[in-house]
């Protein structure tokens, strides 16, 4: 994820030139930006491909991968999954449970259960991934600019990193949303960025504080220094060679966080305030399941499965993902 | 200690204005029609419009507006919900309900909670401690309302053990209770247990276990003491999302809390009523924030004079 990235200044309890020549690993999922990559230099081992050797032999960060690219996989392409139209509906197997032309079963309209499930994935991830790179881009760049530059600068942007820290992000994204709701006849694109804004808005105060911390620490590196001392500006010293440093911490949050932005959405999209009906959402099949609970669960039970199934494969990433950075575990 | 609480809660002064204010901004002056959500499904006729502009002080620039605002909601004035009913009568008479679910659910937390994460703490690797680990990572994963309705179903409604709904009763609110307490429960269990399998490599420890003191004394008075300072902290901060998840909670028990108000308020489009009551929702969680770090200068002798 973040394999060109160099971390001289780490105490890096191995030593000899036994590792991997540092080609960025085959499976890397995200892409390398080129300008961090053409930044690591060191041929050895960076803090990264240590990370990412780790990883590769961790099955936890298997398993959850594979998880996350067939879900991935289905979100892009829900087609290739099943054959049935989301959005036909019979109501003459209204409720109808599972059977085998039906795997599992209809809902309440009629619509095939399996078919709008798979179609579901595409509105989670979708809602979980920008928002993730929202707060990530939004988080660090406050963050950075309130380490980097410290005094006032630093005083005004943490206080106002702790007004929006002060709001919890579920009873946050109800104001918004009860705000601007959204009905019927929006389209989905407008939905979907109503609620990624929302917990957006509301959800980069740790990442900055991260990246705040991280930038302090490692301002005072001698490569920083040496790069001021050659006269290189503000701009260069931050996106070559401070950023690029400080990464890590705030993408193992990014990781984490991720599945619990789904979590945050479905409940929103269950509370009738998320997403709404032209979207096909696991939030919104949960929601009206819940009237039918009694006699017919399987409209409760497989896109409840999907769901959780797809915050624990998120959460078992970001495990993995912080177990390989954490240099107190090597 | 009188130094710490008199910073903290000068800190806290902007943090409150700072908070309400944006939710006064994005609630009545961005762009876009702030009566959209008022009236339900219907557009607002215009007669309502005026009385609410005047009611609201709409025309005034936005710092008076605001500075109204705050007079209002500090002498307790929330307006109105869509039946008439005054919303802060509506916010004391549920907030009880609201407090002793959170309450219970608290408790469950801290007594399974530690348990839990003690006992994986102390053998690391162990049968027990792999269990927890794999029980709370499910728990985590599984959203609330899942959670919630899928209980309901089997310990109310199959195997009736429980009351399928709130009846008024404490032995009603056990079931919910537990529900909304899981999340936590889960991330309860897994911090003792990281912090005592660190804490039992300390020097302290090793020290105490040297002088030859018991096993039992060594962890539960050395070991224990300092690993809860960080659980403590974490219940505190984590009240949000329990005010949060009371709002799923009560919804799906029936639950005549603060949290149903909003509930019932977002089924039936009061945007006014949900703002009301989420606002004060989010005072008390910053409130709760406060106390809980008083109570951290208090235990934690390091913290109390720097």
């Amino acid at each position: 994820m973040t394999s060109g990235l160099n971390e001289p200044n780490l105490p890096d309890g191995r030593s000899g030139a036994q590792t991997l020549p540092d080609e960025p690993g085959p499976d890397v999922e995200a892409p390398e930006t080129p300008e961090r990559a053409d930044s690591g230099e060191d041929k050895a081992h960076s803090l990264a491909g240590d990370a990412l050797r780790d990883l590769l032999r961790s099955p936890v960060f298997l398993i959850s991968a594979v998880i996350i690219s067939v879900l991935i996989v289905m979100a892009v392409f829900p087609s290739l999954f099943t054959n049935k139209d989301p959005h036909f509906c019979d109501l003459q197997f209204s409720r109808q449970g599972p059977s085998g032309s039906a795997w599992f079963g209809y809902d309440l309209q009629g619509c095939d259960v399996y078919a709008r499930t798979i179609y579901g994935a595409r509105a989670s991830i979708l809602v979980g991934v920008c928002t993730t790179i929202f707060i990530t881009i939004v988080g660090s760049l406050i963050g950075m600019i309130a380490g980097y530059h410290g005094g006032w600068i630093d005083s005004l942007l943490s206080r106002f990193t702790d007004i929006f820290f002060g709001i919890p992000l579920l009873l946050g994204g109800i104001i918004v949303l009860a705000t601007f709701p959204s009905d019927v006849g929006t389209p989905a694109w407008q939905t979907i960025g109503k609620v990624v804004l929302a917990l957006g808005v509301l959800g980069w105060t740790s990442v900055c504080r991260i990246m705040r911390s991280t930038v302090i620490q490692v301002k005072h590196a001698d490569y920083v220094q040496a790069a001021k001392a050659l006269g290189g500006g503000t701009r260069r010293i931050l996106l070559r060679h401070v950023l690029p440093n400080a990464m890590a911490p705030a993408i193992v949050y990014a990781t984490i966080i991720l599945g619990v932005f789904i979590g945050v959405e479905a409940t929103l999209s269950f509370l009738g305030i998320g997403l709404q009906e032209p979207v096909i959402s696991w939030g919104i099949a949960i929601s009206d399941a819940q009237t039918y609970i009694r006699q017919s669960p399987h409209m409760l039970l497989f896109p409840g499965a999907f769901l959780s199934v797809t915050v624990l494969a998120f959460i078992m990433l970001g495990d993995a993902v912080r177990d390989a950075f954490d240099p107190k575990l090597r | 200690m009188g130094r710490y609480v008199v910073r903290r809660l000068l800190q806290m002064i902007p943090v409150v204005i700072g908070t309400t204010f944006i939710i006064y901004v994005m609630v009545w002056t961005l762009p876009g029609d702030p009566f959209a959500a008022k009236c339900g499904d219907r557009p607002c006729p215009e007669s309502y419009i005026s009385a609410m502009t005047e009611e609201y002080n709409l025309n005034d620039p936005l710092f008076i507006q605001y500075i109204k605002y705050m007079g209002n909601l500090l002498t307790g004035d929330f307006g109105q919900t869509f039946s008439g009913a005054s919303i802060s009568e509506e916010l004391i008479s549920r907030y009880p309900v609201t407090l002793k679910l959170a309450l219970t659910a608290i408790i469950f937390e801290l007594i399974i909670g530690l348990l839990a994460g003690v006992l994986a703490g102390i053998r690391r690797g162990g049968f027990i401690d792999n269990l927890v680990l794999v029980s709370t990572l499910f728990v985590v994963s599984i959203p609330v309302f899942v959670i919630g309705l899928v209980a309901q179903i089997m310990f109310g409604v199959q195997l009736g053990w429980f009351p399928v709904t709130y009846s008024g009763d404490f032995f009603s609110l056990l079931l919910p209770a537990f529900v909304l307490g899981s999340l936590s429960l889960a991330f309860v269990a897994r911090l003792m247990r990281t912090n005592l399998v660190e804490n039992l490599r300390s020097d302290y420890v090793r020290t105490a276990t040297a002088k030859g003191l018991a096993r039992k004394r060594v962890i539960g008075v050395h070991a224990l003491r300092n690993s809860m300072i960080p659980v403590v902290t974490f219940v505190g901060a984590d009240f949000g999302s329990l005010l949060g998840g009371s709002i799923v909670t009560e919804g799906i028990f029936n639950i005549p809390g603060v949290g149903n108000m909003v509930f019932q308020g977002i089924n039936r489009h009061e945007g006014g009523t949900v703002t009301a009551a989420v606002t004060v929702l989010v005072l008390v969680f910053l409130l709760v924030n406060l106390l809980v770090d008083l109570l951290y200068a208090v235990l934690d002798p390091r913290i109390r004079y720097d």
